[in-house]
C-alpha cells in the first residue's frame, strides 16, 4: 500500500499476463472443479501473502491479524461446524511467484477463497487466475483504484478488497478540509513521481471545488528531494486555509519541518502515506502541530469494537495492532462470514456471498460491498498534537 | 521583496553546499584530469559518519564535522591508492569507468549494512535549530552556519594551495607531472594530499547537509554529486574560483527556477544551462586557455 507499489505495478502487469497465459493452458488440461476438494470438516482458505523481500512487513501484518481471527473464529466453533485450516504462502514480495502461487492454492490446495497478497502490484497480478479458476481474491491493502475494476470498467468478478481506494482518501480529505475544518482555500503539495499522489490529488481537487472551495496553487515535487525551501517561500506568499499534501512519509517529514520553520502555520492534510513512526523523527514533534491525515483505522476509536480488537490483539502479540494488523483481522473475518453465509462451499458461492455483504461489523469501520467490489465505510482523520495521535473522527462514505 | 531575499538566502545555502562537494572535483580534475564520480558518495558517508557519531558515540555538532571530515579524508586517499593509482598511466577511460565502479560499491555496501531507507539525524540543540527574522525574511541559524563554514573552509584551501610549499607543490604537478617530480617534488603524495582535502570538504557537506535537512540515506550522494560536478564544468573545471562560482550560479538558479513556479523542471533548466554553456564557453565561465590548474 506505500512504497514499493508504483514500481511493482508496471512490473506485475507484464509479469501477471505473462502467468495468465501459461496458466489458462494449464487449466486446459486439468479439469478443476473449484472448491471441491475442501473435506468434509475443514474449510480450506489461501493465505498468499509477502512474507520476505522489499514489503514483508506488509504481509507479515497482515498474516497476524488473518491468524488472530481465524483462531477466534476455530475457537468459537468454526463456520458452520466447520473449522477454518489456513494454507499460507510466501510471495517473496515478487508479482509472478504471487501468480504462481495463486494458481497452486486454487488449483491444488483447492481453498475456497485466496486472501492477499498486500500490495496492488501483486494483487492484481493474482485477478486473471482468480477468473479463471472461480476462486475469489481479496485484500485488505490493496489501494490502487484499478484493482477490482478491468480497464475497460468493468468489474473483475473475482476480485474483492476491505481498504478504500485512494481516490476515496482524496475526497474524504477534501470534505475534512471544507466542512471541519472550514477551509475555502487551499494549497496542494504533491509527490509528482507516484500516481498515488496525483490520484489523491486530482480527488482532493474535484471535492474541494465541488464544496466550493478555491485550489489558489498547486507545488510539486519528486520522491527523493531534499531542499523545500523554494516552493515554501512561494506558498508563504499565498493566501490560503489549509494545505494538502500527498505522498510520503519521507519527505513529507521534510516538508512539514521547513514549512513550520519558514513560519507557515495553516493546517496540513495528509494521507495514509503519513502513517509511520518515522514521520515524527523527520519532522520533530515541535513541527507536527495541526496535522490531519486520512487513515484506515485508529487505535484511539471509542468503538468497543475496536477497543476489543485491541485489547486482544495486544495480549496475543505484545504489541499494539497498526492498519495492516487491522485490515487483515477484518478481511479473514468478512471471507469467514462469506462462506457462512454462502449457498455452498464453492468459488463461486463465496464470490456471490462477498459480492452481496451488506453492513458488515469490521474493525475499519462497518462495510457494504458495492457493485465495483470495493467496501463503502467509514474512514478516520487522525489528529497530530506534538507528533503524537491526539484524536481522531471518523467520516462516513 | 521579501520574498525574493528569502529565496535568494535559500538559494545561497543550496549553493554553498553545492560549493563543497565542487570543489573536490574540480581539485582532483586539476590534479589528473580525472573526473572522480565517487565523489558524491564521499560525502554520503560523511552524512552518515556525522550520523553515527552523534547517535552512537553522543558527539556535538562540531566533533561530528571533525570526525567526519578526518574519516572521509582517509576515504579519499585510500581510493585513490587502491582504486586510482595503478592506472595511473592507462587510459583515462579505464579510470573514469573504476570511478564509476567505486561510486556504486560505495552506495550498495551501505545499502547492505544500513538499509535503504531515510534516517533522520538527531534532534539538535536550541541554536542549531533555532532561526531570526529580518524584516520578515526567516532566516535560519543553520543557513548562516552552512555559508559560514562554507566560506572558511573554501579561504583555508585557497590558502593552501595559494600560499603554502604544498600548495606550490600542487600546482606544478597540475601543470606538469613529469617535470614535477624532476624537480624533487614527490608526485604520489601530492595527489594523495589534493584527493584527501578533497574528501575532508566534502565529508564535511555531508554532515551540514544532514543536520539541514535532517534526511540521509545511501544514494543521497547521486544528485548533489552530478549538480556539484556541473558547477565545476560550469565556473571552469580546475579552478577553485571557477567551482565556487558555479556552484552559488546553481543553488540560485535552481532555487529562482522553483520560485517561479516551475519546480518540476528545476534539475531540466541546470543541465540545460550546462549544455548552452559548453556550447558558447566550453572551457567554462573562468577557463582560459591558463596552465595554471589545481
Amino acid at each position: 500500500m506505500k512504497t514499493k507499489r508504483a514500481i511493482q505495478g508496471r512490473r506485475a502487469a507484464a509479469a501477471g499476463l505473462a502467468v495468465a497465459l501459461g496458466v489458462s493452458v494449464l487449466a486446459g488440461c486439468s479439469s478443476t472443479t473449484p472448491g471441491a476438494g475442501t473435506t468434509s470438516d475443514v474449510i480450506k482458505i489461501g493465505v498468499n501473502y509477502e512474507q520476505s523481500g522489499a514489503v514483508a512487513t506488509y504481509g507479515k501484518d497482515s498474516i497476524d491479524g488473518i491468524t488472530m481471527a481465524v483462531d477466534e473464529i476455530n475457537a468459537a466453533g468454526g463456520v458452520n461446524g466447520k473449522k477454518i485450516q489456513l494454507v499460507t504462502y510466501d510471495t517473496k514480495s515478487d508479482p509472478a511467484e504471487a501468480t504462481t502461487l495463486a494458481t497452486k492454492l486454487m488449483t491444488q490446495d483447492k481453498v475456497v477463497a485466496v486472501l492477499g497478497p498486500a500490495t496492488s502490484g501483486s494483487f492484481k497480478a493474482t485477478v486473471p487466475v482468480a477468473n479463471q479458476n472461480k476462486i475469489p481474491v481479496i485484500s485488505g491493502s490493496a489501494t490502487a483504484d484499478d484493482v477490482t475494476v478491468a480497464p475497460g470498467g468493468a468489474v473483475q468478478p473475482y476480485a474483492f478488497r476491505t481498504c478504500y481506494t485512494d481516490s476515496f482518501q482524496g475526497t474524504a480529505a477534501a470534505n475534512y478540509a471544507s466542512k471541519t475544518l472550514n477551509a475555502t482555500t487551499a494549497v496542494i503539495i504533491k509527490d509528482n513521481s507516484s500516481d498515488y499522489a496525483k490520484g489523491l490529488a486530482d480527488n482532493f481537487t474535484k471535492t474541494f471545488t465541488a464544496n466550493g472551495g478555491t485550489i489558489v496553487g498547486t507545488e510539486a515535487y519528486v520522491a527523493g528531494d531534499t531542499d523545500f525551501n523554494a516552493i515554501l517561500t512561494r506558498i508563504r506568499s499565498m493566501q490560503y486555509d489549509v494545505i494538502y499534501l500527498p505522498g510520503y512519509y519521507q519527505e513529507a517529514g521534510l516538508i512539514i519541518k521547513a514549512a513550520r520553520d519558514l513560519g507557515i502555520t495553516q493546517p496540513v492534510i495528509g494521507p495514509d502515506g503519513f502513517d509511520s513512526p518515522d514521520l515524527l523523527s523527520l519532522a520533530g514533534a515541535s513541527a507536527l502541530n495541526n496535522v490531519y491525515f486520512t487513515n484506515h483505522y485508529s487505535s484511539l476509536d471509542q468503538d468497543p469494537k475496536v477497543q476489543a480488537f485491541i485489547a486482544a490483539f495486544t495480549a496475543k502479540f505484545g504489541r499494539a495492532p497498526n492498519a495492516f494488523n487491522a485490515l487483515g483481522y477484518d478481511t479473514a473475518n468478512l471471507v469467514a462470514d462469506a462462506v457462512k453465509r454462502a449457498s455452498g462451499l464453492t468459488g463461486v458461492d463465496v464470490m456471490n456471498a462477498l459480492a452481496s455483504t451488506k453492513d458488515f461489523p469490521a474493525v475499519t469501520g462497518t462495510l457494504t460491498i458495492d457493485a465495483d467490489h470495493n467496501p463503502v465505510k467509514a474512514i478516520v482523520v487522525i489528529a497530530l498534537k506534538d507528533g503524537v495521535q491526539s484524536s481522531s473522527e471518523k467520516i462516513s462514505a | 521583496m521579501e520574498e525574493v531575499l528569502q529565496q535568494v538566502i535559500n538559494g545561497l545555502s543550496q549553493g554553498s553546499i553545492y560549493a563543497l562537494i565542487a570543489l573536490g572535483y574540480t581539485m582532483v580534475y586539476g590534479i589528473i584530469q580525472l573526473i572522480n564520480f565517487a565523489h558524491g558518495d564521499v560525502y554520503m558517508i560523511g552524512a552518515f559518519v556525522g550520523y553515527f557519531s552523534m547517535t552512537s558515540f553522543h558527539m556535538g555538532f562540531v566533533e561530528a564535522l571533525i570526525t567526519a571530515m578526518a574519516v572521509c579524508t582517509v576515504l579519499g586517499v585510500t581510493i585513490e591508492r587502491i582504486a586510482y593509482r595503478p592506472l595511473r598511466n592507462s587510459p583515462r577511460i579505464a579510470v573514469l569507468i573504476t570511478a564509476i565502479g567505486v561510486s556504486l560499491i560505495l552506495e550498495y555496501t551501505m545499502m547492505y549494512f544500513f538499509g535503504a531507507s531515510v534516517r533522520s539525524y538527531p534532534p539538535q540543540s536550541a541554536f542549531m535549530s533555532g532561526s531570526f527574522n529580518v524584516h520578515g525574511v526567516v532566516i535560519k541559524n543553520m543557513q548562516v552556519v552552512i555559508i559560514g563554514i562554507s566560506v572558511t573552509l573554501m579561504l583555508i584551501l585557497q590558502y593552501i594551495v595559494k600560499r603554502t610549499k604544498v600548495g606550490k607543490a600542487m600546482r606544478a604537478v597540475s601543470q606538469d607531472a613529469e617535470a614535477a617530480r624532476l624537480m624533487g617534488i614527490n608526485v604520489d603524495t601530492t595527489i594523495s594530499l589534493t584527493f584527501a582535502l578533497g574528501s575532508a570538504l566534502a565529508g564535511a557537506a555531508g554532515v551540514l547537509v544532514g543536520v539541514y535537512y535532517n534526511s540521509i540515506n545511501p544514494l543521497m550522494g547521486i544528485m548533489p554529486g552530478l549538480k556539484a560536478f556541473v558547477a565545476a564544468v560550469f565556473g571552469g573545471i580546475g579552478l577553485i574560483p571557477g567551482a565556487l562560482i558555479g556552484a552559488y550560479v546553481i543553488g540560485l538558479l535552481e532555487t529562482g527556477v522553483a520560485a517561479l513556479g516551475y519546480s518540476l523542471f528545476r534539475d531540466g533548466v541546470v543541465f540545460a544551462v550546462l549544455i548552452i554553456v559548453l556550447i558558447v564557453k566550453p572551457t567554462g565561465l573562468l577557463g582560459k586557455n591558463t596552465k595554471e590548474k589545481v
